[in-house]
C-alpha cells in the first residue's frame, strides 16, 4: 500500500532544560522524506525527552522551547493525538484488554466507516507482518516479535507522518532485532516517512544514516 | 539564540479539547467542596449550640451552660476516661497486632493469599461483625453454649457481664476486627513505595532474622505511609457509635453515645449539653491525636539505640509467631461471629446449652428477611448512587491531575482524610441542625450526600494509586495513533483500569453500607438502612430477627466485593496480559 509523499520533520532551535539544567541544547534537524537520523548518547542524556517534545508528550517539568514542521506545518502547538507522529517504544504497549485485531483498528482513522474496509486494512497489514489470521488473538498469547510487529503496524496504520522510534529494539533478542529492524527502516522507506530514532546501540544506525550524539552539544 | 521562541508548556490547544479541559479543572475544587461543605459546616453547627447559641429552640445567647450540665452529669468523667481507655486499647493493639503479622507473613508463600482473605472482612460493615461478636461472647452465646455443659456444668446462662462490660473490652476486640485487616491492607499497600524486598534480603544476608529485619528495617520506612490511616483508626476508635451501642456499657456510656442519646432525647433542652459533649468528643481526638504524635517521637527515640546495636534477635521471631496467633484467632472469632449470625437467621428453636439451633427453618427466615425489603432498597439505592457520585468525581480528579501541569501535594491528601479524622458525631449534629433549617433534613438526597463524605475519600484512596501507576506511554501511544484524550480515557484508560475500579466501587459502597450515624442524623431517622434497623433491633429483638437483619447487611457488600472480582475475570477471560492488573 503506497501512501502520499510526506514533507520533511524539521526541528528548528529545539532547546529543552530541566530544573535550569540544559538537556537538549539548540538543536537543528532536517530530516527528509524516507530518511532516518539517528540521535544517540548515554541514558538520561534526553533522548527519550526529545521525542516527548516532537510527540507533544513533554511532562510539565520540562521547559522547552522550539518548533516542530511536518512539512510546511508547524506542530508544536498541537495536541499529541492532532499531530499524526507515530511512535514506537522499547516495550510494544499493544493494549492488553484488546484483541491483536481491535488493537489494530483503534488505530484507523474513526472517517473510515466501513466496517468490511476497516477489516480489510487490519487483514492487509497483518498479512505484511506476516500474522495472517492473527485478529482474534490475544495479545499476551504472541511472542516478542511478533507482538514488536503488531506494534509498527499499528503505528502505521494510524497514517503518521513522521515516525519516532524510542529504542524499539533493544528488548529483543539479536536474530530478531536484525529483522524487525530491517522490516520497521523498509516500512518508513516505503512510506516515505521522516524518521529519527534514538538509541544507545550503534548497531541500530541504519545503513549510511546520519547520526547525531546529543553529548556533542553539552559543553 | 535569534530563533523564535514559543512556549510549549500550557499549550493551548484547539477548542474542543480546551473546553474539556477546562471542565475538567473545575474537578478538585467541586470535589473538596461536595464533600467537605457537610464537615465545615457541621463542626460550626455543633460549637455555636455547645455555647447555648441556637435560636431556633431559644437559645440566644453565647454561654456556658450546656458544658456546665455535661460536666455536672453523674458518671461524665467515667465516660471520658471510658472513650478515652477503648480507643487508644484499640489503637495501639491493632498498630501492634497489624505490623506484627505482616512482619511475621510478609515473603511467605501464605503472604500472597493475605489480601484475598482480608478484603471480605473489610466489607463487612462494623455493626455486623460487633452484633455477631455479641452473640457469641454474651453469657447465653454461642461460645458458653459450647462449652456447656460438658465443661463448664451451666444449664443456665451464667450471671455475668461480658457484652456491656464496663471497662468496655467487648468493645475494644470488635474494633481489632475490623481495624487488624484495615491496617494490614494498608501496610501491604505502602510496601509498594519502598524496595522491601530487597531490603529485607541485604538485612537477612547479614545475618536477621525474617522478623527482627522487618522491624528494623522495614517498619521505621513503612510506618510514615500508614500514619493517616492509623490516625483515621484512632479517631475510629475514639468516637465510634453503633459499635459501642451493640457492645459497650451503657451507663455510663463512651462520650459519644451520650451525645447521641442526649441529642435523641424527646426533650428539646438536651440539645445543647449534647452539642457540648459532641464538641468535647472533638476535642478528645484532636487531643489524643497530639499524644499519639508524642507516643510516636518518644518510640522512634527509645528505639533508635536497639535499631542499630545489632541484636538480630530471636526474641522477635517469637514474639511476632504469637502476634500472628493472636491474628488467626481474631480472625477465626471474626468468621465465627458472622456463622453465628447466620445460625440464628434459619434458627426456629436454639435453647439454652444446645451447641446448634434444634429446630430450623430456612422458610421461616426467608419471610423474615422478605420483611426487610425495603431496608434492603434504600441501602441499595444510597450505596449505589454515593458510589457513582464518588466515582465521577474521583475519575474527573484523577484525569484532571494526568493532565495538570502539577501534581497533587500531601496537603491535599490530609484534606481527602478530613471526614476519617474529624469525629461524626461532632460535624453530623451540626449538618443536621442546617439540613432541618432547609427543611431537607430526612430526603433522601441528603443523606446521599452525607455518605458521599465518607464514601469519597475511601474510593480515591483506593483508586488513585492503581491510576497514577498506569503507565503512562499507553496514554501517550494512543494520542500518537490520534485518540483524542476522551477516546484514551473511554477506550484505553477505563477499560485497563476496570478491575481497579470496580474493587473501588466494591469498597466505597461498603462504606456507605456500613454507615449507622450518617443515615440516622442526615435521615433524621426516616430514613432506614439494613444497618440503622441491625443497631436499633441489637437493643433487645429476637435474635433471629437479629441474626437476619446483620447478616443481610453482611451479605451486600459481600456480594457487590465478589461481583467488582468475577467481572473483569470474565470480561478479560481471554486476554492474559490484563492478570498484572489484578
Amino acid at each position: 500500500m503506497s501512501e502520499s509523499q510526506h514533507g520533511a520533520l524539521r526541528l528548528t532551535q529545539v532547546r529543552i532544560e530541566l530544573a535550569g539544567r540544559e538537556l537538549v541544547p539548540a538543536l537543528d534537524v532536517v530530516v527528509a522524506p524516507g530518511e532516518c537520523v539517528t540521535v544517540m548518547g548515554p541514558s538520561g542524556c534526553g533522548k527519550s525527552t526529545l521525542l516527548a517534545f516532537i510527540s507533544g508528550a513533554l511532562d510539565a517539568a520540562f521547559r522547552a522551547t522550539g518548533s516542530v514542521c511536518v512539512g510546511d506545518e508547524d506542530i508544536t502547538r498541537c495536541a499529541p493525538e492532532q499531530r499524526r507522529v507515530g511512535i514506537l517504544f522499547q516495550d510494544d504497549l499493544l493494549f492488553p484488554h484488546l484483541s491483536v485485531g481491535d488493537n489494530l483498528s483503534f488505530a484507523i482513522a474513526a472517517q473510515v466507516l466501513d466496517r468490511v474496509e476497516r477489516g480489510q486494512r487490519v487483514s492487509r497489514a497483518l498479512a505484511e507482518a506476516e500474522l495472517p489470521g492473527f485478529e482474534a488473538r490475544d495479545p499476551a498469547s504472541l511472542s516478542g516479535g511478533q507482538r514488536a510487529r503488531v506494534a509498527l503496524m499499528r503505528t502505521l496504520l494510524s497514517a503518521p507522518r513522521a515516525l519516532l522510534l524510542d529504542e524499539p529494539f533493544s528488548r529483543l533478542d539479536a536474530q530478531l532485532r536484525g529483522d524487525f529492524r530491517r522490516l520497521v527502516f523498509r516500512h518508513a522507506a516505503e512510506r516515505g516517512l521522516p524518521t529519527l530514532l534514538v538509541t544507545h546501540d550503534p548497531a541500530d544506525v541504519p545503513p549510511g544514516g546520519r547520526v547525531i550524539t546529543l553529548d556533542d552539544f553539552v559543553k | 539564540m535569534g530563533a523564535t521562541v514559543h512556549e510549549v508548556n500550557g499549550v493551548p490547544l484547539r477548542a474542543g479539547t480546551s473546553r474539556w479541559r477546562r471542565a475538567l479543572a473545575w474537578a478538585p475544587v467541586l470535589t473538596m467542596t461536595v464533600f467537605l461543605l457537610p464537615v465545615v459546616a457541621g463542626v460550626v453547627g455543633t460549637l455555636l449550640p455547645a455555647f447555648g447559641y441556637l435560636p431556633a429552640l431559644g437559645g440566644g445567647t453565647l454561654s456556658l451552660e450546656p458544658w456546665r450540665t455535661l460536666c455536672a452529669q453523674p458518671g461524665f468523667a467515667t465516660s471520658v476516661l471510658l472513650t478515652l481507655s477503648t480507643g487508644f486499647a484499640a489503637t495501639l493493639l491493632s498498630v501492634v497486632l497489624a505490623l506484627g503479622l505482616c512482619a511475621f507473613a510478609y515473603g511467605r508463600p501464605s503472604a500472597r493469599r493475605l489480601g484475598a482473605v482480608l478484603a471480605p472482612l473489610l466489607s463487612t460493615p462494623h455493626s455486623a461483625l460487633a452484633i455477631g461478636l455479641a452473640f457469641l461472647v454474651a453469657p447465653s452465646g454461642w461460645l458458653v453454649r459450647a462449652l456447656s455443659p460438658w465443661l463448664t456444668g451451666w444449664t443456665l446462662p451464667p450471671d455475668v457481664a461480658t457484652v456491656g462490660h464496663p471497662s468496655g473490652w467487648p468493645l475494644v476486640v470488635a474494633l481489632l476486627l475490623k481495624e487488624v485487616p484495615y491496617l494490614v491492607l494498608m501496610t501491604l499497600g505502602a510496601l509498594n513505595q519502598v524496595p522491601a524486598a530487597r531490603q529485607l534480603d541485604v538485612a537477612r544476608s547479614l545475618g536477621y532474622g525474617r522478623s527482627v529485619a522487618w522491624l528494623k528495617v522495614i517498619v521505621p520506612q513503612v510506618y510514615p505511609q500508614i500514619r493517616l490511616p492509623i490516625y483515621a483508626v484512632l479517631a475510629f476508635s475514639l468516637s465510634v457509635v453503633d459499635v459501642a451501642l451493640v457492645l459497650g456499657p451503657g451507663n455510663p456510656p463512651p462520650l459519644s453515645v451520650l451525645a447521641v442519646r442526649w441529642f435523641a432525647d424527646a426533650d428539646i433542652r438536651w440539645y445543647f449539653p449534647a452539642a457540648a459533649a459532641a464538641c468535647l468528643q472533638l476535642v478528645v481526638v484532636a487531643g489524643s491525636m497530639v499524644a499519639w504524635l508524642g507516643l510516636e517521637r518518644f518510640v522512634a527515640r527509645a528505639t533508635r539505640g536497639w535499631l542499630v546495636a545489632g541484636g538480630r534477635g530471636g526474641a522477635a521471631a517469637s514474639a511476632t509467631m504469637l502476634i500472628a496467633s493472636v491474628c488467626g484467632l481474631l480472625f477465626v472469632l471474626a468468621v465465627a461471629a458472622i456463622v453465628g449470625m447466620a445460625l440464628w437467621s434459619v434458627a426456629e428453636q436454639w435453647r439454652f446449652p444446645d451447641a446448634l439451633p434444634s429446630a430450623w427453618s430456612v422458610a421461616n427466615g426467608v419471610r423474615r428477611l422478605s420483611g426487610l425489603a425495603t431496608a434492603t432498597w434504600q441501602t441499595l439505592g444510597i450505596g449505589i448512587a454515593a458510589t457513582l457520585l464518588a466515582l465521577v468525581l474521583v475519575l474527573a480528579c484523577l484525569e484532571n491531575e494526568a493532565r495538570a501541569p502539577r501534581p497533587p501535594g500531601l496537603g491535599s491528601l490530609w484534606l481527602l482524610y478530613v471526614p476519617l479524622l474529624v469525629p461524626q458525631i461532632a460535624f453530623l449534629f451540626g449538618a443536621q441542625v442546617l439540613l432541618v433549617r432547609l427543611a431537607w433534613d430526612g430526603a433522601f438526597a441528603a443523606v446521599i450526600w452525607v455518605h458521599l463524605v465518607f464514601v469519597l475519600p475511601y474510593l480515591f484512596l483506593s483508586l488513585a494509586d492503581p491510576w497514577r501507576a498506569l503507565d503512562p506511554r499507553y496514554a501517550r501511544t494512543a494520542a500518537s495513533l490520534g485518540a483524542s484524550p476522551a477516546r484514551v480515557f473511554a477506550r484505553v484508560k477505563l477499560p485497563l483500569l476496570l478491575r481497579p475500579i470496580l474493587i473501588a466501587c466494591a469498597v466505597a459502597f461498603a462504606v456507605s453500607v456500613s454507615q449507622y450515624l450518617p443515615t440516622l442524623f442526615a435521615g433524621n431517622g426516616r430514613v432506614a438502612t439494613l444497618t440503622t434497623e441491625a443497631v436499633t433491633l441489637a437493643a433487645g429483638a429476637d435474635r433471629r430477627v437479629i441474626g437476619v437483619h446483620a447478616l443481610a447487611q453482611t451479605a451486600l457488600p459481600l456480594f457487590v466485593y465478589l461481583a467488582a472480582v468475577i467481572v473483569p475475570a470474565i470480561v478479560y477471560a481471554r486476554r492474559r496480559g490484563m492478570e498484572r492488573w489484578g
